[in-house]
């Protein structure tokens, strides 16, 4: 496997698109702007990513918040002695241009003066600190109040409103909107950011601590390869040097330490095998089709053979009828004894013959039912990796009765544990298969992923049928348990190197256009 | 209390003079106000016309934009303009978190919406009105609309 994957170890710089985020600052763009990606200034501390990466893997690194701080600070001590400026300065006018060093110190050298004064540091601000003031004859013009005693404020530009207002509007900026380092005059139109030292002078301790709170977010929120964990309540920070531009060549999954995989390209759930702009694309329309797809997500169909209804309360797809004890596939209601010698037929749409498309009734429905298919079969792997789950906990509590009275050890009943992540992950992948096959035109490539699919798929089935077991022989199959357990995951391995290799080299073909 | 405090000095002011074209027609609370604006040129698109406002405010206006939108009924009708959808939900930076500034009041919210109107030549709706107003459920205010247009 060639894991010699240029989007792992790229420090190239150059992006421009970074360049429009800047724009609604009001500040100049540089068009010879570079995003340089290795100040991030973290120690190099690599983590133990396994003996040899595979081609569906990215390297990236998962920072605490005392690193994130560290390394914040860091920066700020760098280019305080480069500027010559305090730490304190020297974070204001970092924040001031979202970290973004070069570009920071190219403009001081160019003109000091500028560069501190629209950061709330200029010359005026050191010899005249911000101050409350009364001023005769004022109206606020926010709150139209005009008495004499009104206390009141404005930065350098003017914008002179009463102290309450001015309060009650950082209060809600930083409270309610979330918002610290770039926080605008109230006055109309102007874009001067609220200096950290105005805002000290006015809020209250309460909010200031919230306040800097929100500047170290910043810090992530401003870097291009950072990144926060989506997942609720996470502290933690992911940086990876995957660019939005590499994101239809590349699908980049990263574990947080929290052991939430999440995509660094769009902070979604893993999906791969599925580019971020396929899984757009692909969540808007079952959004949009959902009252259509409703109904198959349904829980409960019934027996192909005796018709009683069956509820579906494992992950596994093999049914058995309960009074007739017909067994069956959940996903095409075939039988199950044919899946087992001429294995899964059911993991791919047979396009209809040409001369049924050719009544535009029969297309639509034709479209319709291509999607169904996938459709359902997505939803499907969704709705089984929670049952999984459920069954995987109710056997949890069974094994922690079996250590207690047989006195089995801990450690000898780890490998379900392993089993059913196993599974979660593989379902996980195989429920974006169904999305990614869903856009792929027919070609041999095509073939070649949907035979891999069906490989993972029967694996999985084969693992999930085993956590329906009695839990009194599960102890017994735990060598079977593991070896199938392995096979999972190598086929997932195998389906995610194909998929990803093909996707660097631009070797799929789409039968639609991703934006 | 904040909003209340600023709504009550607006609401004096309006009932003692207004710019033309832009009429008070409720303002019996502090949450809901309904404005009538019409267009004083010639305008072809929106001669002859009388257009209803309904302004929300929350407890934090005006540090916090109203919720302006178009309502219709039968004597008032949405007006036709390339960033009002049919449902009288109104694309305005000025409107939005962005663009909004707490020095703006429900008569200079008026003027703007007024003038805006008045420049147009475009008799048409916004791309995409269609499913924009069958599938929005969203409020004013959560919509984050692209501003790539102000000179419409
Ligand atoms: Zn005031
Ligand atoms: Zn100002
Ligand atoms: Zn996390
Ligand atoms: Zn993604
Ligand atoms: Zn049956
Ligand atoms: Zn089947």
């Amino acid at each position: 496997m060639d894991s010699d994957n240029d989007f792992n170890s790229s420090q190239a710089s150059g992006d421009d698109f970074l360049d429009d985020q800047d724009s609604d600052l009001g500040l100049e763009d540089d068009s010879d702007f570079d995003m340089d990606q290795d100040d991030v200034g973290f120690e190099s501390q690599d983590k133990d990513m396994g003996p040899r990466k595979q081609a569906y893997e990215v390297d990236y690194k998962v920072f605490d918040p005392q690193q994130i701080q560290a390394s914040q600070d860091n920066q700020i001590d760098e280019v305080s002695s480069i500027l010559g400026q305090p730490p304190e300065a020297t974070a204001i006018l970092l924040r001031h241009l979202r970290w973004n060093k070069e570009r920071l110190i190219d403009r001081y050298m160019d003109n000091q003066e500028e560069v501190l004064e629209n950061a709330g540091l200029g010359e005026t601000a050191a010899t005249n600190p911000p101050k409350i003031a009364k001023v005769a004859g004022f109206v606020c013009d926010i709150c139209c109040e005009d008495d004499a005693n009104l206390e009141t404020f404005a930065m350098k530009c003017g914008h002179r409103f009463c102290v309450d207002c001015y309060r009650q509007y950082l209060y809600t900026k930083i409270k309610e909107e979330g918002e610290a380092a770039r926080i605008r005059c109230p006055g109309d139109g102007c874009n001067r950011i609220v200096d950290s030292k105005s805002l000290d002078l006015l809020v209250a301790d309460e909010l200031r601590s919230r306040y800097h709170e929100l500047l170290t977010r910043t810090y992530v929120d401003d870097k291009d390869n950072l990144r926060w964990c989506p997942a609720p309540n996470c502290v933690y920070a992911v940086e990876c040097g995957v660019k939005n531009k590499d994101l239809m060549q590349i699908v980049p999954t990263v574990h947080c330490e929290c052991s939430h995989d999440f995509c660094f390209g769009c902070s979604l759930s893993d999906h791969q095998p599925a580019p971020c702009a396929l899984v757009k694309m692909w969540l808007k329309k079952c959004e949009d089709d959902s009252e259509t797809a409703n109904w198959i997500s349904a829980n409960t169909k019934e027996c192909p053979k005796c018709n009683s209804t069956i509820e579906k309360n494992g992950g596994c797809n093999h049914m058995t009828c309960r009074k007739c004890r017909h067994e069956f596939c959940w996903m095409c209601m075939g039988v199950w004894s044919e899946h087992g010698t001429s294995w899964y037929n059911c993991n791919r749409f047979e396009e209809k013959s040409g001369s049924e498309a050719r009544d535009a009734q029969a297309k639509s429905r034709l479209s319709l039912e291509r999607y169904l298919h996938y459709y359902n079969r997505y939803a499907n792997h969704e709705q089984s990796a929670k049952l999984d789950k459920d069954i995987y906990l109710k056997t949890e509590k069974k094994m922690q009765q079996l250590q207690n009275t047989t006195g089995m050890s801990w450690i000898e009943v780890q490998y379900l544990d392993t089993a059913s992540q196993a599974l979660q992950q593989c379902r996980q992948t195989l429920k974006w298969t169904y999305a990614f096959a869903y856009y792929l035109a027919r070609n041999n490539l095509t073939e070649i992923f949907e035979d891999n699919q069906k490989d993972l798929e029967m694996a999985v089935e084969n693992l999930s049928e085993m956590f329906e077991k009695p839990v009194d022989q599960l102890q017994g199959l735990k060598v079977d348990m593991m070896d199938k357990t392995s096979y999972c995951t190598k086929r997932r391995v195998i389906l995610l190197n194909d998929t990803a290799e093909n996707l660097k080299q631009g070797n799929w073909e789409f039968n639609v256009k991703f934006s | 209390m904040f909003a209340s405090k600023r709504l009550s000095k607006e609401l004096t002011k309006l009932q003692d003079k207004l710019p033309p074209g832009i009429a008070l027609v409720k303002a019996d609370d502090f949450r809901e106000w309904l404005m009538d604006i019409q267009v004083m040129d010639e305008n072809p698109i929106y001669q002859g016309q009388t257009y209803r406002l309904k302004f929300t405010f929350s407890q934090s206006y005006p540090i916090e934009a109203p919720e302006v939108v178009f309502v219709r009924d039968e004597s008032h009708p949405i007006p036709m303009h390339p960033h009002i959808y049919s449902n009288g939900i109104i694309c305005l930076d000025l409107l939005d978190r962005q663009g909004w500034s707490p020095v703006h009041n429900v008569e200079s919210v008026c003027v703007s919406l007024q003038s805006m109107l008045t420049s147009n030549t475009k008799n048409e709706r916004p791309p995409g009105d269609d499913s924009f107003v069958r599938h929005n459920t969203q409020r004013p205010r959560d919509i984050n609309f692209v501003f790539h247009d102000n000179a419409v």
